[in-house]
């Protein structure tokens, strides 16, 4: 049996706004993984064009992506992805070492709530707390954009709150342009604007007259 | 400390006991590789300084007696630079403590100067006093078997007159760093010396007032040897010159120079053997590691690390099982060495052994081994680099499994799951199979190569000791003596069996080739020396032509048919074009036999012999010896069960040396492959195995999963060890195929079993290993945390 291409993603155009906290929402194989992907410069279309102010992530260049994500990108994924031989502190210094004006990690980690824990490692916190970690280390080096894949997807209800909490005081104090993927449409309620995929499609874009706070989210 | 340098720390305590494993397979490499190494430079640093400071002559010959006027006209050939001209006698000695006669070397040394040439070197003692003329000094190795110092005094047969001889000094000379008797491969210690006398002394005794019989030269740097060897051997020939040779014919050079060419070989061949499985094995380890951090090298790449960053933290892993391994390695190998020097010491006499530990060579073997694990670091993790990072984040997709034909038939649907798991895991991963079982297939490999020197060692004794040479005493004559001398033996004291044999010093040429080397006439019923290769097949004596030994075939390029020049050098000199009938593949010497009949004629002379081989009744032996003695013909005796103990405590000590060190490192290497197989295996299905414990399999289950996939892996990688070995072995005795001697290939039933019984007990103890680890597996942990 022969393989068959799949385009995960197709006729795509979009825009994101400094600043603001978009929210792409659709049902897994939507493509909005994919997505984000190439907005961080993880992955690179096979046809199309991505700009990120003066920077054309189109071409596959890896040295030229690489510095795309070291000066202007933060992530948050699904599973957290902490080094789990460093502890809290040490996570997030691993990404402030890069940087050229980070603030201090453990500062970062004041920001998320979790000034107490900085010396515990990834296996010694709870799901939501590595999380916060996670979030902690993505915007520690003050990024222009922070991408979030499924921030909440392996969390509880309260501890996802929690999580999204810190997201949006992020986007609130730093002004730090925030992408988040949920399939969960609860969430869009937080954001500026909330993009619908379906099928490697945008099938609407929504703007939300009045952003909702994480702790008035029901689901 | 930056937080990746801090990740490196953490990772390297967290796989301290793989990392341990691979340093101490690189300590085994680096040990292997200084002491091997470190003996060779050190043999070459010591001949090279001690030839230097003692004036080791260029070239040498030997007649039967000139003037003193034609050492002058030997000093005006072009290139030489200084001439010594000796008196050199071979004698009995009657040394007190041995039973049996002993064969000393006078040599005349001027009695108020130092020799010009090939200086004696005072251990013991005082130079010799012109006033009294019985005085000697003895070369070190004699006087120490003998237990003979300064005040001692021996007794000597100087031309047919009994003389007692003063011991006065204890020396060494760089002409015999190697102390054999002529014809000899191996020192007899006790029963070959060489003794310096005062020139007047000795000529006295031998009517050789104004005259010598022995010169050594040395020439000039950049003068050629060649030349002066012919312009030498036309001045002595109306004087009864043997022909001159150069110092890379010198015996005693030559055997250092065998021994050093061995050594140089072997020196590379097996710590490469070492250095190659470590290398492999950081490779392995690395590639696995990297594999179950693909996530975390994802993450690193997804904030901006980049590929070099990535690969230098993943190098650094590698360099510190090299840091550790070599500073371990460098240690044990420097004392190896050092154990290695002392016994060459006693082998090759030399006044000072210079160790050559120098910096190079650490740097040398810890360089390999850097760039070993650095290559076998930087092809994982440029894999792992090169992975999208989106795509390495995803945990890794699960590999395709579908039924093969072995899956499809009804046997394998018979078993229960837990087998079917661990058969489709072998067959699915074939690549990382197959790299653990080449793993363990070398480990098996090296421990065959390290047992079975002991195996060659043995059988090159057995063969040469035991078959080819059966006699107890062997007697040599001073002079060739007519056939009748046998009855005379026959009917001494003690003496069971009589079998002569007529050796003579020969230049065996063919084209360009030649080589100095004794012709032996051999009996063709003779039953105590016989030629036996080294399958320990006799070859008879044939009754015409010539047999050669492989090694001395090779060197003149003959085969068996084509004719050799022999040229003999006692006597009336003839030269004779003859056939090689046979070769024989021995494992000793250099040598050319025919039957006795055969070199009598070409000696023009009647039933003439100069020794015989003796069977002895072991009590009749201490008054043959005492016959032997006063013997005025008789030289010296060898005895063979001598001969044998001193290639027992010289080769084969030294050899042991090696082996032993080897064979350590061979166990340790094998358990460490095999303790890192497991324990990969383990980590890298430790989330499964939870997966399966959780869903309900027992413990024993899990753990066989796991155990049973070693024991297979382990079990299809033993054939390949056998053949790997058994190839490394063939790679290795061509190394040691040396002049001096040759060890036979030869791999033991207890050889085998041993390397099996390593393997295996390595593999149960590391099972047991990982079988205690999965009971106390963490199921909860394992399940919420990837590593």
């Amino acid at each position: 049996m022969g393989e068959v291409d799949v385009p995960a993603l197709t006729g795509v155009d979009l825009d994101l706004f400094d600043g603001e906290l978009a929210v792409l929402l659709g049902p897994s194989g939507s493509g909005k993984s994919t997505l984000l992907n190439i907005l961080g410069g993880l992955d690179v279309p096979s046809a199309g064009e991505v700009v990120y102010r003066d920077h054309d992530l189109t071409v596959d260049d890896d040295r030229a992506l690489t510095r795309y994500r070291r000066e202007h990108v933060g992530f948050v994924f699904q599973f957290y992805n902490l080094i789990p031989s460093l502890t809290a502190l040490e996570n997030v210094a691993l990404v402030t070492e890069l940087a050229d004006e980070p603030m201090a990690p453990r500062e970062a980690l004041e920001l998320v709530g979790l000034s107490e824990r900085l010396d515990h490692f990834p296996a010694q916190l709870s799901g939501g707390e590595q999380q916060r970690v996670a979030i902690a280390r993505a915007i520690a080096k003050r990024p222009e954009v922070l991408l979030c894949d499924e921030p909440t997807g392996a969390l509880d209800y309260s501890t996802g709150k929690v999580v999204l909490e810190a997201i949006a005081t992020i986007n609130r104090q730093l002004g730090t342009t925030t992408a988040v993927i949920t399939h969960n449409a609860a969430i869009g309620r937080m954001a500026d604007r909330v993009i619908h995929m379906r099928s490697g499609r945008i099938v609407e874009i929504e703007r939300n007259s009045r952003k909702a706070s994480p702790d008035q989210l029901e689901w | 400390m930056r937080a990746l340098e801090r990740k490196l720390l953490r990772d390297v305590l967290h796989l301290r006991g793989q990392l341990v494993a691979v340093a101490l397979v690189i300590m085994c490499g680096i040990a292997m590789w200084v002491t091997m190494r470190g003996a060779y430079r050190s043999l070459v640093l010591s001949r090279r300084v001690y030839y230097a400071e003692g004036r080791f002559a260029d070239v040498f010959a030997h007649l039967v007696r000139a003037p003193l006027s034609v050492a002058g006209a030997a000093e005006r050939i072009p290139g030489v630079t200084a001439v010594q001209a000796r008196i050199v006698f071979d004698v009995t000695l009657d040394v007190p403590g041995l039973a049996e006669p002993a064969t000393g070397r006078l040599i005349s040394v001027p009695e108020n100067a130092r020799p010009r040439l090939n200086e004696i070197h005072l251990r013991e003692g005082r130079w010799i006093d012109e006033s009294h003329p019985g005085e000697v000094i003895v070369s070190e190795s004699f006087a120490q078997a003998n237990h003979l110092r300064p005040g001692d005094t021996v007794g000597a047969v100087l031309n047919g007159r009994w003389r007692r001889l003063l011991v006065v000094g204890v020396g060494l000379s760089p002409e015999y760093v190697y102390e054999i008797r002529a014809g000899n491969v191996f020192p007899e210690k006790r029963r070959f010396g060489v003794l310096w006398i005062g020139r007047k002394a000795i000529q006295n005794a031998f009517s050789m007032e104004g005259a010598f019989n022995d010169v050594a030269l040395s020439v000039a740097r950049g003068a050629s040897r060649a030349d002066v060897v012919a312009r030498l051997d036309r001045l002595l020939a109306p004087y009864g010159g043997t022909g001159a040779y150069d110092r890379e014919e010198q015996i005693s050079n030559r055997f250092l120079s065998d021994e050093i060419r061995g050594d140089r070989v072997g020196g590379l061949i097996v710590p490469s053997i070492f250095l190659a499985v470590a290398a492999f094995l950081i490779h392995i380890v690395l590639t696995r590691l990297v594999q179950t951090q693909r996530d975390q090298i994802a993450v690193l790449k997804a904030f901006g690390y980049t590929n070099l960053d990535v690969g230098v933290h993943y190098l650094g892993m590698a360099l510190v099982a090299v840091a550790l391994g070599s500073i371990f390695g460098a240690l044990i190998g420097a004392r190896l060495a050092a154990a290695l020097a002392v016994l060459y010491k006693d082998f090759f006499h030399f006044p000072v052994f210079r160790l050559d530990l120098s910096v190079s060579l650490f740097a040398g073997g810890i360089l390999i081994s850097a760039l070993a694990a650095g290559i076998g670091a930087l092809i994982s993790v440029r894999s792992a680099v090169r992975l999208p990072p989106a795509e390495a984040m995803r945990p890794e997709a699960p590999p395709r499994f579908h039924a093969g034909l072995i899956e499809r038939s009804r046997a394998f649907r018979a078993v229960a799951p837990a087998t079917r798991v661990v058969l489709r895991n072998l067959l699915r991963r074939k690549v990382k199979a197959a790299l653990s079982i080449l793993g363990v297939a070398m480990a098996f490999a090296i421990l065959v190569v390290g047992r079975s020197m002991f195996d060659s060692v043995d059988e090159l004794m057995r063969v040469e000791f035991d078959a080819a040479r059966r006699e107890d005493v062997s007697v040599a004559f001073l002079v060739a003596r007519s056939g009748t001398v046998i009855d005379d033996l026959r009917h001494l004291d003690g003496v069971i069996r009589v079998e002569p044999f007529r050796a003579v010093s020969v230049r065996i040429a063919r084209g360009n080739a030649e080589r100095r080397t004794g012709l032996t006439g051999l009996d063709p019923n003779a039953t105590l020396h016989r030629l036996v290769d080294r399958r320990g097949r006799v070859i008879a004596v044939p009754p015409e032509g010539v047999v050669l030994n492989r090694k001395l075939a090779e060197i003149l390029g003959a085969g068996p048919g084509e004719r050799v020049r022999v040229s003999i050098l006692e006597g009336v000199r003839p030269v004779a074009e003859l056939r090689v009938v046979r070769i024989v593949d021995d494992l000793v010497g250099l040598g050319a036999y025919a039957d006795l009949g055969v070199v009598n004629r070409l000696m023009e002379e009647g039933e003439v012999v100069s020794g015989a081989d003796l069977t002895v009744d072991p009590l009749g032996r201490a008054r043959l010896y005492r016959g032997l003695k006063q013997a005025p013909a008789v030289a010296g005796v060898s005895v063979r069960e001598a001969m044998k103990q001193s290639f027992r405590d010289t080769i084969a000590e030294s050899l042991a040396i090696t082996n032993v060190s080897g064979i350590v490192f061979a166990c340790i290497i094998a358990a460490g492959v095999i303790y890192n197989g497991a324990r990969i295996a383990l980590s890298e299905r430790g989330r499964e195995l939870a997966t399966l414990r959780v869903l309900g399999f027992t413990r024993t289950e899990v753990g066989w999963m796991l155990v049973a996939e070693q024991a297979i892996l382990t079990a299809i990688a033993i054939p390949f060890g056998i053949a790997l070995g058994y190839g490394l072995c063939v790679l290795l005795m061509r190394a040691y195929d040396s002049e001096v001697y040759r060890l036979p290939l030869v791999i033991s039933r207890q050889t085998w079993t041993f390397a099996f019984a390593v393997v295996t007990a390595a593999a149960v103890g590391s099972g047991a290993l990982v079988l205690r680890r999965i009971r106390h597996l963490d199921l909860v942990e394992v399940l919420k945390t990837r590593e």
